[in-house]
C-alpha cells in the first residue's frame, strides 16, 4: 500500500469539513478524530449513537448455484458453520490459511431471499489478500464481485435503533435481532443494514451506493444525538469490548482457539472438520491452545502499550500485550495480550514491563465494558 | 516577573528567579489529544537538559517529556497526575508537570522565547 497513491472513501469530503484530523489508514486517508477528541467520541457514541464511516472496509458479493454449495466452498476456508446460516443472518469468522493461521477475519452474511448469495465485509488492510484467496480456490461455479463502489456507515449506540426507526419508520429495524441483515429503505435510500458492529453497543452497519453515502451520513448527522467519530474512539471502543483487531491480536500465526474465538466455531465444524488447520484447531479446543489472548487489568494509572513485555509473577516472560491503552469508560487502563496457557485464568497475577519497570496486572474477563447488544 | 522559554520537542519552561516549571505546551497538548496519564519525575532526581523527564499519554499514545534545562527536581505536579486532563484545560497553568531548580541557567538562552515559538510553529505545518 505504502508506495500506491493514498485512496479516500466517499465521505472524506465530509470529514474535511467536520474539521477531522485526517490519517492513513491501511491505505486510505481516514477521520482520526474530530474536533471533540477521541474521550468524549468514545463516551458519546456509549451514551447517544456515534457515526463511523468504514468504507474503506472491503464488501463483497460471492455468487453460485445455491446457498448449499456456495457455503461450502467458503466453508473449506472458514471455520463456522455457513452451510446452516438461515437467511437474513451473519457469522463471525476467520479466513485460515493451510497450518489454521487467521489471515482475516470477516463477516458473512445470507441475505434473506437470494439463492447462492453471500456478502463478505472483510478487513480495509486484508482486502487484497482476501479477494485473492477467495479468487485462487473459486469454484468454477461461484463468482466473487467486490463492491468498490459501496459506502459502509456503521451507526453505533443506545439512541440507533430509535434514529433508524424515526428515519424508516415502516422498515421494523428496531426489531431486527443482533446478527441479523436485510435490505432496508432508510428515508429513501435503498441500503442493506445489519445489526451489528464493531463498538460493544447496540447500533448497525449500513451499506449503500457511494454516490448517496455524503447525503445520506448528512442526514443521520442532522439526527438528535448523532456525532461523527473517527478511527481513534472506535479502536478504543473495540478494546473495551474485548474485540479482536487485525495485525494486533490476529495474524497469520495465530489461530482462532488461541485468539479466544473457539465460540465462533460451531459445533458441527469441531466435529466434522474440514478447515485448514483443522488438526491443530481440533486439538487445542480439546486440550487448549498453546498461549491465549486474555484480557488485562493495570493496577495504576499507566496504559501498557502494544509490545509490552508480560512477566509472570515470579518474573518469567510468558508473552506481549498486542493492545493497550486507556478506556474512557473503564476509566483505567486496559490492555490485550498473549499469555502461556497456565497464565491464563481470570485472577492470575502478573506484570507488566512499562518504561523498565514492572507494574502489576491480572488477567481479568472480557469485554472490560458490558456488551448492550440488542436481543430482543 | 517570569518568561517562558520552549524547545523544538514542545515543551515549555517557565523562569522563576533560579527555577524552572517544566510543562507541555498548548500546541503539544492539542496535538496530543486528551491527556489520560500523567508521570513527573521523582523529586531530587538530577536532570540533565534533554534528558527523558515525564511521561504524558493520551488515549492512543505515549510522549515522553524532555527536560528543557539541567537541574534537580525540586516538586512534583500531584494534582495533574491525578487529573491529566489539567494539561488539556490548562497546559501553561495548572497543567505544569514538574519544578526544578536550575544547574545551568546559560542553556536557557538556547530555547526560543514566545514569539520565536510562534514562528517555529508556522514553519511545522
Amino acid at each position: 500500500m505504502s508506495e500506491s497513491a493514498i485512496l479516500e472513501t466517499p465521505l472524506h469530503a465530509l470529514h474535511v469539513e467536520l474539521g477531522a484530523r485526517m490519517a492513513p489508514f491501511a491505505g486510505y486517508d481516514m477521520p482520526i478524530q474530530y474536533p471533540d477528541g477521541v474521550l468524549a467520541e468514545h463516551l458519546h457514541t456509549r451514551s447517544h449513537a456515534g457515526l463511523f464511516d468504514v468504507s474503506h472496509m472491503g464488501q463483497a458479493l460471492l455468487g453460485g448455484a445455491d446457498h448449499a454449495s456456495l457455503a461450502a466452498f467458503l466453508e473449506s476456508l472458514c471455520p463456522a458453520d455457513l452451510v446452516n446460516l438461515a437467511p437474513g443472518r451473519q457469522r463471525y469468522t476467520q479466513l485460515l490459511n493451510e497450518s489454521g493461521g487467521i489471515v482475516d477475519d470477516l463477516m458473512v452474511t445470507r441475505p434473506p431471499g437470494a439463492a447462492g448469495e453471500l456478502r463478505l465485509v472483510v478487513n480495509a488492510s486484508r482486502k487484497a489478500v482476501d479477494f485473492a484467496l477467495l479468487r485462487e480456490r473459486l469454484p468454477k461455479s461461484a463468482r466473487l464481485t467486490p463492491l468498490g463502489e459501496a459506502a459502509l456507515i456503521a451507526l453505533q449506540g443506545p439512541l440507533a435503533a430509535a434514529t433508524l426507526a424515526r428515519l424508516a419508520p415502516h422498515e421494523g429495524l428496531e426489531a431486527a435481532p443482533f446478527m441479523s441483515a436485510r435490505p432496508a429503505r432508510v428515508a429513501g435510500f435503498e441500503t442493506f443494514v445489519s445489526r451489528s458492529g464493531y463498538t460493544g453497543e447496540d447500533g448497525y452497519e449500513i451499506s449503500l451506493p457511494a454516490a448517496q453515502a455524503e447525503m445520506f451520513a448528512r442526514l443521520l448527522l442532522t439526527q438528535p444525538g448523532v456525532a461523527p467519530i473517527g478511527l481513534g474512539a472506535r479502536d478504543s471502543l473495540r478494546l473495551e469490548a474485548g474485540l479482536c483487531l487485525y495485525g494486533h491480536e490476529l495474524d497469520e500465526t495465530v489461530d482462532p482457539v488461541e485468539a479466544a474465538l473457539g465460540w465462533s466455531i460451531q459445533k458441527r465444524r469441531r466435529i466434522e472438520g474440514g478447515f485448514p488447520g483443522a488438526e491443530r484447531i481440533r486439538s487445542a479446543l480439546a486440550e487448549g491452545p498453546r498461549r491465549q489472548r486474555v484480557g488485562l487489568r493495570p493496577d495504576g494509572r499507566a496504559p501498557a502499550r502494544e509490545g509490552t513485555e508480560i512477566l509472570s509473577s515470579d518474573g518469567a516472560p510468558i508473552g506481549a500485550v498486542t493492545s493497550g491503552g486507556f478506556g474512557p469508560s473503564v476509566g483505567a487502563p486496559i490492555a490485550m495480550g498473549f499469555v502461556k496457557r497456565a497464565y491464563a485464568a481470570v485472577g492470575t497475577p502478573a506484570a507488566l514491563v512499562v518504561r523498565g519497570k514492572p507494574l502489576n496486572t491480572r488477567v481479568v474477563a472480557m469485554p472490560f465494558h458490558p456488551h448492550a447488544y440488542y436481543r430482543g | 516577573m517570569s518568561q517562558v522559554r520552549y524547545t523544538k520537542d514542545h515543551e515549555y519552561i517557565r523562569i522563576e528567579g533560579a527555577e524552572g516549571v517544566v510543562g507541555i505546551s498548548e500546541h503539544a497538548q492539542q496535538q496530543l489529544g486528551d491527556v489520560v496519564f500523567a508521570e513527573a519525575p521523582p523529586v531530587g532526581k538530577m536532570l540533565k537538559a534533554g534528558d527523558p523527564a515525564a511521561v504524558v499519554e493520551s488515549v492512543k499514545a505515549a510522549s515522553d517529556v524532555f527536560a528543557p534545562a539541567s537541574g534537580e527536581v525540586i516538586a512534583v505536579n500531584s494534582e495533574v497526575e491525578a487529573t491529566p486532563g489539567l494539561i488539556n484545560e490548562d497546559a501553561l497553568g495548572r497543567g505544569w508537570l514538574f519544578r526544578i531548580k536550575l544547574t545551568e541557567a546559560d542553556e536557557l538562552e538556547k530555547l526560543m522565547d514566545e514569539a520565536a515559538y510562534v514562528d517555529y510553529l508556522k514553519t511545522l505545518d
